[in-house]
């Protein structure tokens, strides 16, 4: 019986505008392997199927437990998390490759800025006064504090973004996950006080007018967000918004 | 004469909370991380944050919590500080509520507490089993206004080379090599503040990420900063073994009502429970882990013959579970495939934390002026075991306190030019980038890396004894030297990985040897520091705090008096609740 081995085709890249090219690995099978653990294992012994020594796939990946948001990529044409993306789940040859709604920086590694400046754009934050002793926070229900504990697990991963048909590497869309946190911060009491500013930020060119409804992002969230809720409920309020800025202006 | 700026290092909790507190006072910051700050090591803490508010009416209180943590620690951790971070945690957690962190509330709206290891109370404040997340974002969020602002610059997949030290033995900024371009550029800084996270790394498999290398802190020891109680290394209880990682399981599983067992004769021994009865599955780390070893190795009772043991939820509420404990449950059924609800979860402790870290003094100055340093890589508050949620406070606490000193040092000091510092040390470091990317020979960083970590593992966590301590440091020379012969599979200068790796294991070799030689020079048993040679505590010989100092024929150990001032040392037994409550308030 010949040993049991996992085999990955990995789409590589050397930089941004290089051309892509693809590469097959072959690691002997172990029980619990995933996407990032046979990675690591390609960089003990970074040799093709066809035995060329080559630099290891370069990937991002950090905590390994889904939570940092680092490591997704596409695994079989899927946008997922790398680290929990088993490899006895997986049919092979395993296919690994950048996701595409961002700019490759090298092999499996994409520029994500985009994101942290969409987070910037809805302002999403709560104004607090300053970091100074000023008693306790404003009381919460647990109703509210459980919807929005599930909005706050955002790990930023990009997922929703390589799945929405109205993202794109160009810009556009700003996407389900930066409507989901203006949402978090318009449910906090004191974030709501400045409610209107990330409605504003978000009633422009590649705001919430831009979603197309195709739902992609909810299926492809790691963390199963509520993101379509989310972003109704956002319609609702930018339109509760534009009518009184037309009435009451 | 250009603007001051402080530079911040690492963008987790205390670094956040540092560049929070600096951008507060009107100074601009320029923050590195090795990762986007949102993606920093203090999104996997899972179980809560300590803060002694006594809300269920239980009669606790900061002198309380400072009582438990300092005898958690088995009286190894200099006292002021600790009852200054203790007294402080009711306003920090207020602090995070206004930020919008997403706290558990009771039916009444406010903030609940559940119970953490150590101590008897409700003293712990929890969004969900994802509290590191939740605090880092509320803090990730303040940064991105101060960023908005114009204040705070970051540069995220960047790396800490080195401090620029003057001739006087100051710190005057950072060198620093961008992980894509791969060049190394100088930062000027009138105070540096470096919160890099803990060295689970240099264990290779432990509860850490990827990022938690301890490279930085251990290139800060080689210029000069000492490395204090880098022995002690805090091994987790309940840990999901894998091949890649060993994922946390919180405490607050147990802190929620999960019970540790093993089957025994056919039935569920709950070995923790009988052998201490007051606070049960709830002692603390060490003692727990130590408990485990007993039963798995000493008695032979590891479930189907394997070094694990039950962690059993299946006969708590799921509803309750899920909302106090989900995000953890999820991590378990995600990489093992069972449902915690329904099948006892089978656990073994793995390397979690170090207690020790680089020196600092009560303002987390380090032995470098100007150089500062908070969060899990200092070596403050924690003693010889640090009890669970207080690591979080402690981040917090530490930043706080650093952002005002270094504010304070960055005014205070009349400094002259750096007349080219700056650029001889970039220049030093880009040649030692550009010889690593020339080294040809036959060794793998990756397998020398994981060679490392199981020598770590076998001989410098749990159980220590003088003759293995002393052939892992024969072993850690031996790597050093192999570390030589190197040879780079990659060769590109774009995003290359394996160039700032193989820098990164010369780091945790030389911080590994601080460690392992440390151990065994420290003949007792203290809190996570256990020799079965030595089974005691030695007060008389050992209640001192170890300084490593850097040279180049390895580690040179001093040994300062720890302040036990405020609590009288007394002996620590979990066994029984009165020497615990020995406080004279």
């Amino acid at each position: 019986m010949t040993e049991r081995s996992i085999e990955l085709r990995v789409k590589r890249q050397t930089g941004p505008d290089a051309e892509p090219y693809w590469q097959t690995f072959r690691i002997p099978w172990r029980p619990q392997h995933n996407v990032v653990s046979a990675l690591m294992e390609i960089r003990l012994h970074p040799v093709t199927a066809e035995g060329e020594r080559v630099p290891p796939p370069a990937w991002e990946a950090s905590c390994l437990e889904e939570v940092c948001g680092s490591c997704a990529m596409l695994v079989n044409g899927r946008a997922r998390m790398a680290c929990t993306a088993l490899v006895d789940k997986l049919d092979q040859p395993i296919t690994l490759a950048p996701m595409t709604k961002f700019p490759v920086v090298r092999d499996l590694i994409v520029d994500r800025r985009r994101m942290f400046r969409a987070l910037q754009q809805i302002e999403g934050w709560i104004p607090i006064d300053g970091t100074y002793d000023l008693g306790p926070g404003p009381r919460i229900s647990p109703e509210r504090q459980e919807f929005m504990y599930r909005l706050d697990q955002c790990i930023t991963c990009g997922c929703c973004l390589e799945v929405c048909p109205q993202v794109s590497q160009e810009g556009g869309f700003i996407g389900a996950a930066a409507i989901a946190q203006a949402l978090l911060f318009n449910l906090h009491p004191t974030g709501e006080m400045n409610k209107d500013e990330r409605l504003d930020a978000l009633m422009g060119p590649g705001g919430i007018a831009d979603c197309g409804n195709a739902q992609n992002c909810v299926e492809a969230c790691p963390k199963d967000i509520p993101l379509t809720h989310a972003i109704g409920e956002i319609g609702r309020q930018t339109t509760g918004k534009w009518l009184r800025d037309i009435f009451f202006r | 004469m250009a603007e001051r700026r402080i530079i911040v290092v690492g963008g987790g909790l205390a670094g956040l909370m540092t560049t929070i507190k600096v951008a507060e006072a009107g100074l601009p910051v320029d923050l590195f991380s090795v990762v986007p700050v949102k993606r920093s090591h203090s999104v996997c803490a899972q179980g809560g944050i300590n803060a002694a508010v006594n809300w269920k009416g239980e009669g606790d209180s900061p002198a309380r919590h400072f009582d438990d943590t300092i005898y958690g620690g088995d009286f190894l951790a200099d006292q002021p500080p600790v009852k200054a971070m203790c007294e402080a945690g009711p306003s920090i957690i207020f602090l995070l509520d206004r930020m919008g962190v997403t706290f558990n509330r009771t039916p009444e709206g406010l903030l609940d507490f559940r119970r953490f290891g150590g101590t008897l109370f409700h003293r712990t404040a929890f969004a969900g089993a994802t509290t590191g997340q939740q605090l880092l974002y509320a803090l990730d969020e303040q940064v991105r206004r101060h960023e908005a602002a114009g204040l705070v610059r970051k540069f995220e997949t960047w790396e800490f080379c080195s401090a620029v030290i003057d001739e006087a033995g100051r710190c005057r900024g950072i060198t620093a090599l961008d992980l894509r371009a791969m060049e190394v550029h100088p930062f000027a800084g009138a105070a540096v503040m470096l919160a890099t996270g803990g060295p689970g790394i240099v264990f290779g498999r432990s509860t850490n990420s990827q990022v938690n290398t301890g490279s930085a802190a251990s290139a800060a020891y080689q210029q000069g900063a000492h490395y204090a109680n880098g022995e002690f290394i805090q091994v987790h209880p309940t840990a999901i073994p894998g091949p890649d990682k060993l994922r946390l399981v919180s405490e607050s599983v147990r802190g929620e009502g999960g019970r540790i067992w093993v089957p025994r004769d056919g039935k569920p021994w709950y070995f923790l429970e009988e052998w201490y009865p007051a606070y049960g599955n709830l002692v603390p780390r060490d003692i727990a882990t130590r408990a485990i070893f007993r039963v798995v190795f000493e008695l032979g009772l590891g479930v189907d013959g394997q070094p694990m043991v039950y962690l059993d939820v299946s006969h708590l509420d799921p509803r309750m579970l899920e909302r106090k404990v989900g995000g953890v449950l999820e991590i378990y059924e995600k990489f093992v495939g069972e449902d915690p609800k329904k099948l006892p979860m089978k656990i073994f402790p793995g390397m979690h934390y170090s207690m020790g870290g680089l020196w600092v003094d009560y303002r987390h100055m380090t032995s470098i002026p100007g150089l500062f340093a908070a969060g899990e890589v200092d070596h403050q508050y924690h003693g010889a075991n640090r009890l669970g949620a207080n690591s979080l406070l402690s981040c917090l606490y530490g930043g706080q306190v650093a952002g005002p000193a270094m504010v304070a040092h960055a005014r205070d000091q009349a400094v002259p030019e750096a007349n080219g510092l700056l650029e001889r040390e970039a220049k030093r470091q880009a040649d030692q980038y550009a010889r690593i990317l020339r080294m040809d020979g036959s060794e793998n960083a990756y397998a020398l890396a994981r060679e490392m970590g199981e020598w770590m593992t076998a001989n410098v966590t749990v159980i220590r004894e003088n003759a293995k301590l002393q052939a892992t440091d024969d072993k850690l020379r031996e790597l050093k030297d192999r570390w030589g012969r190197i040879g780079l599979a990659d060769r590109g200068r774009w995003a290359n990985h394996e160039v700032s790796f193989v820098k990164q294991l010369w780091n945790m070799l030389d911080l590994a040897r601080v460690m392992t030689l440390g151990a065994l020079r420290r003949d007792e048993s203290r809190g996570a520091h256990y020799k079965p040679d030595f089974p005691e505590r030695d007060d008389v010989h050992w209640l001192k705090t170890t300084k490593a100092g850097w040279t180049s024929d390895g580690p040179e150990f001093s040994y300062d008096p720890v302040d036990v001032s405020l609590i009288p040392p007394r002996p620590r037994k979990y066994e029984v609740v009165a020497a615990a409550g020995g406080l004279g308030d």
